[in-house]
């Protein structure tokens, strides 16, 4: 990795820090486990580093890590997005909220 | 380069869908579109990574991917909504584990650190001591949570000295080895010294700080994708694990603040340890408590009533005897908000999942701000299994170790029935004066037996 990539990496991960802020600091108090299960479910990404290790002939220790990377990885992907529907399929609102009484916007 | 076009378009378009994703999040009507959206941007990051010219064998990917989503299907569908915080916490260490392990393989690929540049290993490290700390520090509180280990704080004597030498021995490797990266012997050591401060770290924290702890581990975990995203060089990854890591840590700070604590406090405090409750004691003061036929007759007239739920709420799984007692009041003609302090419960949110899950529809549930005002015109505040939150000695008394937090403004309230198993004092081991207020009556027992007979007892009158 050279000292450019390097830059360019970091670029990336500020900017993208600064959306998750923006993103973030707007999600209400009512959803915060569901977005606690949801970025859980998003740090499955780490998959695209994992299957290369997995599936990749360099030794055998980095396929057998790759493995359990893999497999981690895949409980949280697959457990993270179901668990987080299910959690959000419960969010109802009420049958007669008042129309004057909606949560106010901030 | 076709192929590497069609991977890094996969990867592109995953970090926008990622990022829908959360954004939808942020309206309870929106988001279920918007995870199954999120998703999506997964599978694309798969399939596309499956492309990879690096992959010639799929035999163990195949077998990774069939055995997680055989472990991850149930964790997903049949976990109880009331094991939420041990669920997270046990996910926060897989997805720790892996970003871990990806570290390690990456390490022993290159060599064992002959073929990695400084840079490079700058990145690799802060995955692996990151990583580390936060697969060992994630199960502690998955063990705590689950009541494998008691919850209450573990600590002995110069444990936050030994915390700190590891913190301190781990980034020293960390430099170390960013000077010279083939040193597997100082990388190996440093995996290790990071597994043994994430137990260090955890272990002497109480159960009520574990909102704060669970975001953190979350901050961390989502750092060590990101870190994985620089060794690696992969945008994708920095991506996802900015935007987890930002999460974690917003969350965490939004926990600390709800406490009137630093992180500094939380994580080295050890709060709740004996020696801390040195409030004044509450002899000469006698509390008063009520049958559930008068507790009744007070809650089947009341206009309007606020209940304030706790973690002794979650622990005996009453929530769908108080969404029927509050289906009760509203046949009369009452009215029923839920008042949500932050760190009721513990998990950010925690009240809120319970709540939805026994079918309260969200537009009822409170957060702090907008109903403290409301509490003084309240006929009867229902406290149900909370105490620290609701404690007045947060607001005057100077001594008290909650000195500072804000609570839910329920003494304001004319009548006040605090549901309570007995008069031990709360987590933080603190009289709360609130229960020995004139407008307070307390009905003892179980969460959800008390409700179930003021159910019949609110049926009756």
């Amino acid at each position: 990795m050279s000292t450019t990539a390097l830059i360019q990496s970091l670029y990336v991960f500020v900017l993208a820090g600064f959306v998750g802020f923006l993103v973030i600091t707007r999600v209400p108090a009512l959803l915060h486990t569901p977005l606690m299960s949801a970025t859980n479910a998003i740090s499955a990404i780490s998959l695209v580093g994992s299957l290369v290790a997995a599936g990749s002939h360099e030794s055998r220790t980095a396929t057998l890590l790759g493995f359990i990377a893999v497999t981690s990885a895949t409980i949280n992907a697959v457990g993270g997005f179901l668990i987080t529907d299910r959690m959000l399929k419960m969010f109802r609102r009420g049958p007669k909220a008042a129309p004057g009484k909606a949560e106010p916007e901030k | 380069m076709i192929r590497e076009l069609v991977i890094q378009a996969s990867y592109l378009a995953a970090s926008v869908l990622l990022i829908l994703g959360l954004r939808s999040l942020t309206h309870p009507d929106s988001a279920r579109r918007g995870m199954h959206l999120a998703a999506l941007g997964m599978l694309i990051a798969v399939v596309g990574t499956l492309l990879h010219r690096e992959i010639v064998d799929y035999r163990w990917i195949l077998a990774g991917l069939a055995l997680g989503s055989l472990i991850g299907y149930p964790m997903g569908m049949w976990v109880p909504m009331t094991a939420m915080p041990q669920r997270i916490a046990i996910s926060h260490m897989f997805g720790a584990l892996a970003a871990t392990l990806v570290g390690v393989a990456e390490f022993v690929n290159r060599g064992s650190g002959a073929g990695v540049v400084h840079a490079q290993m700058a990145a690799l490290g802060f995955e692996v001591l990151f990583g580390s700390l936060t697969v060992t520090g994630s199960l502690m509180a998955f063990l705590k949570l689950q009541e494998i280990l008691p919850g209450v704080p573990i600590t002995f004597r110069g444990q936050n000295v030994i915390s700190l030498l590891l913190f301190a021995g781990g980034l020293g490797l960390l430099g170390w080895l960013v000077v010279d990266p083939a040193q597997p012997a100082a990388f190996h050591l440093m995996l290790a010294v990071g597994l043994a401060f994430g137990v260090s770290l955890v272990l002497p924290i109480g159960g009520a700080d574990m909102p704060v702890v669970i975001s953190l581990l979350n901050s961390y975990a989502g750092l060590a994708s990101a870190a994985t995203g620089f060794a690696i060089g992969n945008n994708v990854l920095i991506i996802a694990g900015a935007l987890d890591g930002a999460s974690g840590f917003i969350l965490s700070v939004i926990m600390s603040k709800a406490m009137n604590r630093s992180f500094g406090n939380v994580l080295f405090g050890a709060f709740g340890t004996p020696q801390a409750a040195t409030t004044k004691g509450a002899e000469g003061l006698a509390v008063r408590a009520i049958t559930p036929e008068d507790a009744a007759v007070q809650l089947a007239y009341a206009r309007k009533v606020i209940v304030v739920p706790g973690y002794g709420m979650a622990v005996s799984q009453a929530q769908h005897q108080l969404r029927e007692l509050a289906g009760l009041i509203e046949k009369n003609g009452g009215e029923v908000v839920y008042a949500i302090h932050p760190v009721a419960g513990r998990m950010p949110g925690h009240m809120n999942v319970l709540l939805a899950e026994a079918d309260v529809p969200y537009d009822r549930l409170r957060e702090m701000e907008d109903v403290n005002p409301e509490f003084a015109s309240a006929d009867v505040v229902l406290v149900i299994g909370a105490n620290d939150v609701v404690n007045p000695a947060a607001k005057h008394d100077r001594q008290s170790p909650i000195y500072g937090m804000p609570i839910l403004e329920v003494e304001q309230a004319k009548n006040v029935l605090v549901l309570k198993r007995s008069m031990n004092p709360g987590f933080a081991g603190i009289e709360n004066e609130l229960f020995y207020m004139p407008q307070t009556s307390m009905l003892f027992g179980d969460a959800k037996q008390s409700l179930q007979k003021l159910i019949a007892e609110v049926k009756l009158a």
